[in-house]
């Protein structure tokens, strides 16, 4: 089959590789219908996520047809499903209390070892990342196994087009997640840092979920117009400066939640952001968490910190004494999109939510490595790639 | 704390550490868990301890020592685990298991390097129905072992904890060092994934492979190196 490979860092090729079979009773294998490339997979692509490996088929966002199944699956050929990007087992500890992006049985035993070592606990399977959450192969191809496919794939009905239903795999129910963390409460103001898909479907589901206010913080302007669209206010981190726009606008509170939709690899140009570039190049595991520094620092005394951006390493000048001193709550992790997805399905469905109006580009998969360069380095508009096997 | 749950605690905690030390002639004295701060001993198992490459042997034994909390009933962990021959779907190392006779003997074949194997076999020392097995190398084994698994409840709705511990003691010379290498594909590690798969086995039926195909899987590359070398050998 042809699909998108990993070679180094700002080298992805597709490629032709081995065709996925059934190996696990519960597998099944999908035929991909539909991918997109995640802000996610840009980490990868930048090469600031440790074991990834050449070769490797990436991809995480996907949807597409059964055609295959193995004895322990409860899919049929033919069905429609969208994946999520967790693989999640369904019967651990954490699956049955629907902590399903902790599951302990996805992630193969021997892959285990570097993230118990880091994280004191090991991180779970997830498809097409890196071979600490196991070097499943991704969805940026034309075939992909399953594991657990009678525990995570949804069916979608076929009035819904693939558009409307592929980021049920990982950002749309992310953004929501993102806004549940933020526990938000009628007339609360919520600021959101990053303007990407997470970051505008969290002001989306902020939104749904009541808030008063959303405001947005980036400094790319298409990106910042989406999110005016979706009826957030603006910040341009460029323009303005932040934390005091933040005060102002929120009538010298702060504001009572705050999201952190940028991650490990935060834009910016303050002195201590700058150190972090450089010892993110150097390789010392160091992540940029300038935005989160920031948002730490804007949330008002008691308010609420929900960070759905990722982060892999360890990180240095954290504002520990605000976390402190003002009693924030953080809430965090990858996404338990198993949880999510059948009540985010309704709400796309009935009309709630259109998550459409992010794709800005659609490639056929062969194009796939343009769409990288592309989604990397034209962020203001480039804004999210489906990728057509 | 009444005054049972204590000396149940006082057991608990010399089992442990004569679990750290199962091998008989190994006797681990009180003194081998005293910490430089002082004379009382804390509740941590035996193999636990800190000190020099981590302190994990005792005598002349190594220890290693893991467990693992699965979402199944004690009896039907217990029940897979005495039925030695479903060793080798989960522990990697382990060719097969085979069981000898009537009385519990059974013979363990270990993949070695270069494609060999060793056998060991193993006699049942102490057998609780649905809680404990433990065993041991019978005189004059290549590998001078032994191991225990314990079955507990965990609290509330969450299974069993599994706890193993094994030591082993290899002999000198060029098959001492062939085993020794073969340990050396470090026990703990190896224990560590084994615990793992059995885990994976148990709740989910099957052992989790990221690979593409079946022939990439690592068992399958593992039986196929094997597989090489004897016929090279």
């Amino acid at each position: 089959m042809r699909a998108l490979t990993f070679q180094g860092t700002h080298d992805v090729r597709v490629d032709t590789v081995d065709d996925p079979e059934i190996i696990n009773p519960r597998d099944a294998i999908i035929r991909v219908t539909s991918t997109a490339i995640c802000g996610s997979d840009l980490h990868l692509y930048d090469g600031v996520i440790p074991g990834v490996m050449p070769g490797d088929v990436l991809g995480h966002e996907f949807m597409g047809e059964v055609v295959e199944t193995g004895p322990g699956s409860t899919l049929k050929k033919g069905q429609r499903v969208v994946v999520p990007f967790t693989i999640s087992c369904g019967g651990c500890f954490h699956c049955k209390i629907q902590q399903y992006s902790a599951c302990d049985n996805s992630n193969p035993a021997e892959k285990q070892d570097a993230s118990e070592m880091m994280y004191g606990h090991a991180s779970s399977g997830l498809f097409g990342y890196s071979h600490m959450t196991g070097g499943y192969s991704g969805g940026q191809a034309e075939y992909v196994r399953v594991p657990f496919s009678d525990v995570g794939p949804i069916m979608v009905p076929d009035h819904l087009t693939d558009e409307q239903v592929l980021f049920l795999s990982d950002i749309l129910p992310t953004g929501w997640m993102a806004a549940e963390n933020a526990e938000i409460e009628p007339d609360d103001t919520v600021a959101v840092w990053g303007c990407g898909p997470v970051g505008l479907f969290a002001i989306q589901s902020a939104l749904v979920m009541g808030a008063a206010r959303v405001i947005a913080i980036d400094h790319y302007p298409h990106r910042l117009e989406l999110a005016r669209q979706l009826g957030a206010e603006v910040i341009n981190f460029r323009e303005s400066n932040v934390a005091e726009a933040l005060m102002e606008m929120s009538g010298g509170i702060g504001v009572d939640a705050v999201i952190d939709a940028v991650g490990m690899e935060s834009h910016g140009f303050a002195i201590e952001n700058m150190l972090d570039v450089v010892k993110q190049k150097v390789g010392i595991g160091a992540d940029r968490s300038h935005a989160l520094r920031q948002a730490l620092l804007a949330v008002r005394k008691g308010g609420r910190v929900s960070i759905p951006g990722v982060y892999g390493g360890l990180t240095d000048k954290f504002p520990l004494g605000a976390l402190m001193e003002k009693g924030l709550q953080i809430r965090t992790g990858q996404t338990h999109v198993q949880r999510y997805m059948k009540d985010l399905l309704e709400k796309i469905e009935d009309g709630t939510l259109d998550t459409t109006f992010l794709i800005s580009h659609r490639l056929p998969l062969e194009l796939a490595a343009d769409g990288y360069r592309n989604f990397k380095e034209q962020q203001d508009t480039w804004t999210k790639v489906v990728l057509k096997p | 704390m009444k005054d049972d749950d204590r000396s149940r605690g006082a057991a608990g905690l010399a089992g442990l550490v004569a679990a750290g030390a199962i091998v008989a002639g190994v006797a681990l004295a009180a003194s081998s868990r005293k910490r430089g701060g002082g004379d009382v001993p804390d509740d941590a198992p035996g193999f636990t301890a800190r000190g020099w490459m981590g302190g994990r042997s005792f005598g002349k034994y190594d220890v290693v020592g893991r467990s693992v909390t699965i979402g199944r009933p004690r009896e039907e962990l217990y029940a897979f685990w005495r039925d030695f021959g479903n060793l080798s779907q989960f522990m990697e190392n382990v060719e097969k298991v085979q069981p000898v006779g009537e009385d519990g003997h059974c013979v363990w074949t270990f993949r070695a390097p270069a494609g060999r194997t060793v056998d060991v076999e193993t006699r049942i020392v102490s057998e609780e129905e649905g809680r404990l097995i433990a065993w041991r190398s019978v005189d004059g084994s290549d590998i001078d072992t032994e191991g225990r698994v314990t079955f507990d409840d965990a609290p509330g709705e969450r299974g069993t904890r599994v706890s193993v511990r094994v030591a082993y003691k290899p002999p000198a010379g060029e098959l001492g060092r062939l085993i020794a290498k073969m340990f050396a594909r470090e026990p703990e590690v190896q224990g560590r994934h084994d615990l793992r798969r059995f885990k994976m086995l148990m709740e989910t039926g099957e052992i989790a492979t990221s690979a593409r195909r079946k022939d990439q899987t690592r068992a399958a590359k593992q039986a196929e190196k094997h597989q090489t070398k004897e016929e090279a050998a």
